[in-house]
């Protein structure tokens, strides 16, 4: 053992050899299931120890072993499921010393990456896929789990266990896919790790202060992945995507958690480090020639962090980056983002114009965003009345409490500027 | 997506609770766990409570000084809530699957008692870009 580490170093050093002891596990037993929670009750058994008594001098091995012995333990049937789960703690005292653990020679770098490919496996709803990936692959607790997305830790358990189980009857075996499979499975994993962030990122500063910081966590699994497919454009656009946003986090709530536009944010909270480090990823990404719907939803993002007032947005080039979104990725989210920036180049008629095509889009016609956007661009063209008849109603359907304070707050001021102004 | 269900029972319905046979009593807390334990092992289980009979209940509101005004309910009141379930679906839909199990819990005889499922959105803390 060596010295004791402070213990969010420990955890740290968890985290990153978690997805590769249960890659090593897998493989040995061919049970993803089980090595899964082998593997968590391992996590668990050094979290409480490592902290105490210091990092064994071969971390991973440790934790293949403990793994194993727990995996052999269920093979014999001779402590059930339920129990494992308490006696973990105790157990791990007798673990061999670290000369006795093997070197892991049978570790694959690879292994990560294919856990991330099956636990964002498509016959999982998101909610399971977040969930699986989160503990499998972040080496997170159910526990930390289960308060980030405020449900009850048996509930989140059984969640991972039915997403454990739909992995298991698809069939799919543990190992690399080919790269035509990787490609046709790889939007769906950006797509979970972009949930995870999206979580992270909307969530008020409080929640984040309790729980675990999801948007943090979604940019340190993307790193990895952007580590593991140098190659893809879009993975580092996701990562570019996540980096561009996450900078203007302290700037986006005020002192009472309430949301503040990008045109009203006061820019210098803003993380240049963050921005930096985004828009470099981004112009490498760019020159491999394959642009994506991250990658340009990225160099929006950049061209607003670029600005250093609101007035100096270069909205041109992001009406001609939408128009591209629009193309490569269309959606009525895409339609709506592309009618705000039609109306900040062209005038407010032309981007309300546009919004018209949206209102007989069956689903999103009585989605909340378009009613604010409808609102904002009413505003614009001075037709207060008008405008917060819609805030009004965006405020009536959206299903976060921080947007209806915000939306009612612009209902009320239009309300209080007419009557004040006679 | 959270949403809660809410049971609003009549306030003439406690006394009819009363008048149930053991066996239907019996029946009826059975489907409920049942139900509590099968959305546990979906994953979707959030709470649930059920709330205490309406004869105790307060209304209150402040007084002047701030303090408590307790007052009877009021009798004009016609339903009354019995209890919540809260749940974490994918969809608007699954939730009212849920909730149609749930109205269909076993009364008297065993048949379904069919009650309204009041079924609201949970609104998070949560908010994405504006603007």
């Amino acid at each position: 053992m060596t010295e004791p580490l402070p213990d969010a170093a420990a955890e740290h050093l968890l985290r990153e050899l978690a997805p590769q002891a249960l890659g090593t596990v897998v493989r040995r037993f061919r049970d993803f299931a089980a090595a899964e929670d082998a593997v968590q009750e391992a996590m668990l058994a050094a979290f409480t120890q490592w902290p105490r008594e210091g990092v064994p001098e071969n971390p991973r091995g440790w934790l293949i072993q403990v793994a194993s012995r727990r995996m052999t333990d269920q093979v014999r049937g001779e402590i059930a499921r339920r129990e494992r789960e308490t006696a973990v703690a105790r157990d791990a005292e007798t673990v061999a010393p670290a000369g006795e653990i093997e070197s892991g020679m049978d570790m694959d770098p690879d292994d990560t990456l294919i856990l991330l490919f099956l636990c964002c496996h498509p016959a999982l709803t998101s909610s399971s896929a977040i969930a699986l990936t989160l503990r499998a692959v972040g080496g997170l607790t159910t526990a930390e789990i289960a308060r980030a997305f405020l449900v009850p830790e048996a509930t989140m358990a059984q969640r991972i266990s039915r997403a454990k189980q739909s992995i298991k009857a698809s069939g799919v075996p543990f190992c690399m896919l080919s790269p035509a499979e990787r490609a046709e499975r790889l939007p769906a994993v950006l797509h979970v790790l972009y949930l995870i962030f999206n979580e992270g990122y909307a969530s008020s500063i409080g929640a984040r202060l309790q729980r675990l910081d999801l948007a943090r966590e979604a940019i340190r699994l993307t790193r990895c992945a952007k580590a593991l497919l140098p190659d893809d454009a879009e993975v580092a656009g996701l990562l570019a995507l996540m980096l561009l946003t996450d900078a203007r986090r302290a700037a986006r709530t005020g002192p009472d958690e309430e949301l503040i536009p990008l045109d009203k944010q006061d820019r210098t909270l803003w993380d240049r480090a963050e921005i930096c480090e985004g828009t470099g990823l981004l112009t490498a990404a760019l020159s491999k020639g394959s642009v994506g719907p991250y990658q340009l939803q990225a160099a929006i993002a950049a061209v607003h962090d670029e600005a250093a007032r609101a007035e100096d947005t270069d909205w041109p080039q992001i009406l001609a980056l939408y128009e591209l979104l629009k193309r490569v990725s269309p959606g009525p989210m895409a339609t709506l983002n592309h009618a705000i920036a039609t109306a900040m180049v062209h005038g407010p008629a032309r981007g309300l114009e546009l919004l018209t095509t949206l209102d007989s889009d069956g689903r999103f016609a009585e989605h909340h965003r378009l009613d604010a956007v409808r609102a904002h661009l009413l505003e614009m063209l001075g037709d207060d009345e008008s405008a917060g008849r819609h805030y009004r109603i965006a405020a009536g359907r959206t299903a976060s409490i921080p947007e209806r304070n915000y939306l009612m707050a612009q209902a009320a001021r239009l309300a209080e500027g007419a009557r004040g102004g006679g | 997506m959270k949403y809660i269900l809410m049971m609003n029972i009549p306030q003439a319905g406690y006394g009819f609770f009363g008048a149930w046979s053991q066996r239907d009593i019996a029946a009826n807390i059975a489907f409920v766990k049942g139900m509590n334990r099968a959305l546990s092992e979906s994953g979707e289980f959030v709470a649930a409570e059920g709330l205490a009979m309406p004869d105790q209940a307060k209304a209150v509101r402040a007084g002047k000084d701030g303090a408590p005004i307790t007052d009877g309910v009021f009798p004009e009141s016609k339903e009354f809530l019995a209890g919540y379930l809260m749940v974490d679906v994918e969809s608007a839909q699954r939730a009212y699957e849920i909730a149609a199990m749930w109205s269909a819990a076993p009364g008297p005889g065993g048949l379904p008692l069919n009650m309204p499922i009041e079924v609201r959105q949970v609104m998070s803390g949560g908010a994405g870009e504006l603007l």
